[in-house]
């Protein structure tokens, strides 16, 4: 049993990538979408919290948002897998439910 | 309750009056209640001022809808989950809540809480185990 989690805000923003984080179980995913995607830029504030979820979750960007923003993949925080839309109903697909951070 | 009623989670991280988040939820609460399903409520991050007590919106205008919270009861929505490190992290305590209750039916209709606070592992554990996540 496991949970999508989605982040669509700045974590510059709001603190919904805070929350989410706070919250994970085990095996559990996090998928960055819309300004959400900020957070997955290597050497910003949130670089180390998402590190430490990747111990034992996964965590995704919406390559779509990343992209329009002009974040590469070689941008990002090592071990965080971009995904396109189709990744995304996959994502859902896997996971028990989904959980939106708003 | 049917035995098909599947579990349904209400996430609240809004404060009220400032968005229209919080008015939102407690529509769809309403709404939900008709179709028998089992209900949680979680309130965490600014969500918990939606339970604060002593709501006086008069000056800006808007319905103050927090008297709405205790007529949740007779809906059989009795499950209202705060976060403890919500509600210190704003520097309030469960005393600055109102009182919600709950007639309980398999016990010869006792009045109970309906709100319990939960520390952030419970809060973790009570959405893993939900069929249905709403965020509001």
């Amino acid at each position: 049993m496991s949970t999508l989690h989605t982040v669509n805000k700045s974590p510059f923003d709001r603190p919904s990538l805070t929350s989410c984080l706070n919250h994970l179980m085990p095996g559990d995913a996090v998928l960055l979408i819309e300004d959400g995607v900020i957070a997955a830029r290597k050497g910003s504030a949130f670089s180390s919290p998402l590190e430490a979820a990747m111990k034992d979750c996964s965590v995704y960007v919406l390559s779509p948002d990343s992209s329009a923003r002009g974040i590469g993949d070689g941008d990002m925080v090592s071990g965080i897998e971009t995904v396109d839309y189709g990744g995304f109903v996959d994502l859902v697909v896997k996971h028990d439910r989904t959980q939106s951070w708003l | 309750m049917s035995e098909d009623a599947k579990k349904f989670l209400y996430v609240n991280r809004k404060a009220p009056y400032g968005t229209i988040y919080a008015l939102e939820s407690l529509e769809v609460v309403l709404i939900g209640a008709a179709f028998e399903q089992e209900v949680t409520l979680a309130f965490l991050d600014d969500g918990v001022y939606q339970l604060a007590k002593g709501q006086e919106t008069a000056g800006v205008g808007m319905k103050n809808f927090s008297p709405t919270y205790r007529a949740l009861g007779d809906y059989d929505v009795n499950k209202f989950y705060v976060e403890r490190e919500s509600l210190e992290e704003r520097g309030l305590t469960e005393d600055d809540l109102q009182e919600i209750t709950y007639e309980d039916e398999d016990d010869d209709w006792a009045e109970k809480p309906s709100i319990r606070v939960v520390n952030r592992d419970e809060m973790k554990k009570i959405m893993s185990e939900q069929d249905v996540i709403l965020s509001f």
